[in-house]
């Protein structure tokens, strides 16, 4: 139980931890070969001597005078090493933590290791599938078992394309710095998407028992702050912060008591972040005003209109629905339209919603997505249609991966089914 | 670190080009090869003459078998190359960017191995 409690802390810090020593030591695969050492050390080490003041600058310096030291060994056999050592030599600790290495000339302002980290993940040369994999593996410390559920893809393609990519970084020379003004815009998309996607893996873990990983999701929030630094005019990048922060501040609703999920409408109003609410309405309207509308700032606008309404009947859904029409233009994805979907419903009636669902669902592209199956259940219920509510929630409850979501899922079948076995027992009265 | 700048473009473009249009090319050239120069990265390079001249050679059996063309038919061939020196592939890359081909072929850039 300790040796996974220490475990899931590693994990935590890790993240922090890599980025720091990629710096130092120029090359990825030590670094990680670094944290692991460390982290087996912390195993060892931690239940005897107890849990450090500060675990993430404890595996650091570990990992960092274990590195040292592999240099210093290989230092007589290669000039690389020797050169590497002479640097790491006239840098503490200290000095690293007040002086970070200094960015390329005419760079933008920020810096940090992590935001650096999320560049190099993106950076064009590597190929488009690896890149997001590649930031969930080495920012948020996923495991490969768990990119590949998120991806849909088999554990052994994944692996495979992240030493690949790791390879190329380090022969291919892919430098480790937030890249110069002039290239942030074509860099912009890719790293959005790479920071939300970080925080929609620890809002909806796609595996474990919990469900959200609150150190993600601050995480990518942090890394949408120090984007918006880096960017302040950018409307997409606001948006994105905004979305997050909206999003967020539901989080300690999100889950009951008993670490169950609460959807939008069952949650208690009360507890939703006020001051995270305001801060990301706030950040739309910012966004809004430099007029250049983009899917953040349409999917925040959605969560906004979320957040204003007192009470769950109080939910503007028609204008919701318009804002996913208007978000499938820019993002015509199955998981879009199955919203859109969901939205056209609670605005126009279940059947509508049903049937949008249906057509979604004949068509193929959103296949064995149990988000899918369970919509289709709740709307059969809204018009009464136990039975088959029963039959979608069987279906739902046959995919998905995660232990909360398994029990609010068991937990509408069960209400189904009493609703169908009550009105047998009426029919048979 | 050193990086290949291996220039690819469909040679039909050039030998269909007008005789002006082909000089402000070569001229756009020479400007980006001084660019090279005074950035101090330049370490070689040259122009390929079209693959109609190529000679393909290989050793089977201890014997040699030359051929007429390239190694492989391509839709785009090799013209000309640069090798240069940066810091990074983010600069080489930005170097890439500017050969004057780019617009209507391909370049790739291919790290160097060193071998210490």
């Amino acid at each position: 139980m300790l040796a996974k409690a220490i475990e899931q802390l590693c994990r935590r810090e890790g993240g922090k931890v890599l980025a720091g020593l990629i710096r130092r030591f120029g090359d990825i695969s030590l670094a990680e070969d670094l944290l692991q050492d460390a982290y087996r050390k912390a195993l060892e080490r931690w239940p005897r001597e107890g849990l450090p003041h500060n675990p993430a600058a404890w595996l650091t310096t570990v990992a960092r005078n274990e590195g040292l030291d592999q240099l210093r060994r290989n230092a007589a056999l290669l000039p690389d090493s020797a050169e590497v050592l002479a640097q790491q030599a006239a840098c503490t600790d200290e000095e690293a933590a007040q002086q970070p290495a200094p960015l390329i000339s005419g760079s933008a302002s920020v810096d940090d290791d992590r935001l650096r980290l999320i560049f190099i993940c993106c950076h064009p040369a590597l190929a488009p599938n690896v890149q997001a994999p590649l930031a969930l593996r080495m920012l948020c410390g996923l495991s490969t078992r768990e990119i590949a559920r998120a991806f849909c893809e088999a554990e052994t393609t994944v692996a495979q394309r992240i030493v690949r990519a790791k390879r190329k970084i380090a022969a291919a020379k892919i430098p480790f710095v937030v890249p110069q003004r002039t290239e942030l815009p074509q860099r912009l998309a890719l790293v959005l998407q790479v920071i939300y996607l970080v925080f929609n893996e620890g809002y909806g873990a796609t595996e474990g028992q919990r469900l959200v990983r609150t150190e993600l999701c601050a995480e990518a929030i942090r890394l949408g702050r120090l984007m918006e630094e880096l960017m302040p005019d950018e409307a997409e990048v606001l948006g994105l912060l905004a979305l997050m922060r909206l999003q967020h501040a539901r989080s300690g609703a999100r889950v009951a008591p008993d670490g169950g999920l609460l959807t939008l409408p069952e949650q208690d109003r009360s507890q939703w972040d006020r001051a995270a609410i305001e801060e990301g309405t706030a950040l739309l309207d910012r966004a809004l005003r430099l007029a250049r509308p983009g899917p953040y700032q349409i999917q925040a606008a959605i969560a906004a209109l979320h957040s204003k309404a007192q009470r769950a009947e109080e939910t503007d859904w028609e204008q919701i629905a318009a804002l996913y029409g208007a978000l499938l233009r820019h993002l015509p994805t199955p998981v879009v339209e199955l919203n859109a979907a969901v939205a056209q419903g609670m605005a126009h009636g279940p059947a509508e919603g049903l049937a949008r669902l249906r057509a979604l669902e004949e068509s193929g592209r959103l296949q064995s997505s149990h988000y899918l199956l369970s919509a289709k259940a709740e709307f059969h219920g809204r018009l009464g249609d136990f039975r088959a509510a029963l039959a979608e929630y069987d279906r739902a409850l046959a995919l998905v991966g995660n232990a909360v979501e398994h029990r609010y899922l068991s937990q509408r079948r069960m209400a189904a089914e009493r609703e169908v076995l009550s009105s047998s027992h009426a029919c048979g009265a | 670190m050193e990086y290949m700048i291996l220039i690819y473009a469909d040679e039909k473009i050039y030998s269909d080009m007008p005789q002006a249009e082909m000089a402000a090319m070569m001229e756009e050239y020479g400007r980006y090869t001084e660019e090279l120069e005074a950035a101090g990265v330049l370490r070689g390079g040259s122009e390929l003459a079209p693959v109609h001249t190529a000679t393909t050679v290989r050793l089977r059996d201890g014997k040699v078998v030359s051929t007429d063309g390239p190694f492989a038919e391509t839709k785009e061939q090799l013209g000309g190359y640069y090798l240069i020196d940066c810091a990074n592939l983010d600069e080489a890359l930005h170097w890439a960017a500017k050969v004057p081909s780019a617009k209507d072929g391909s370049i790739e850039v291919r790290p160097q191995i060193t071998h210490s």
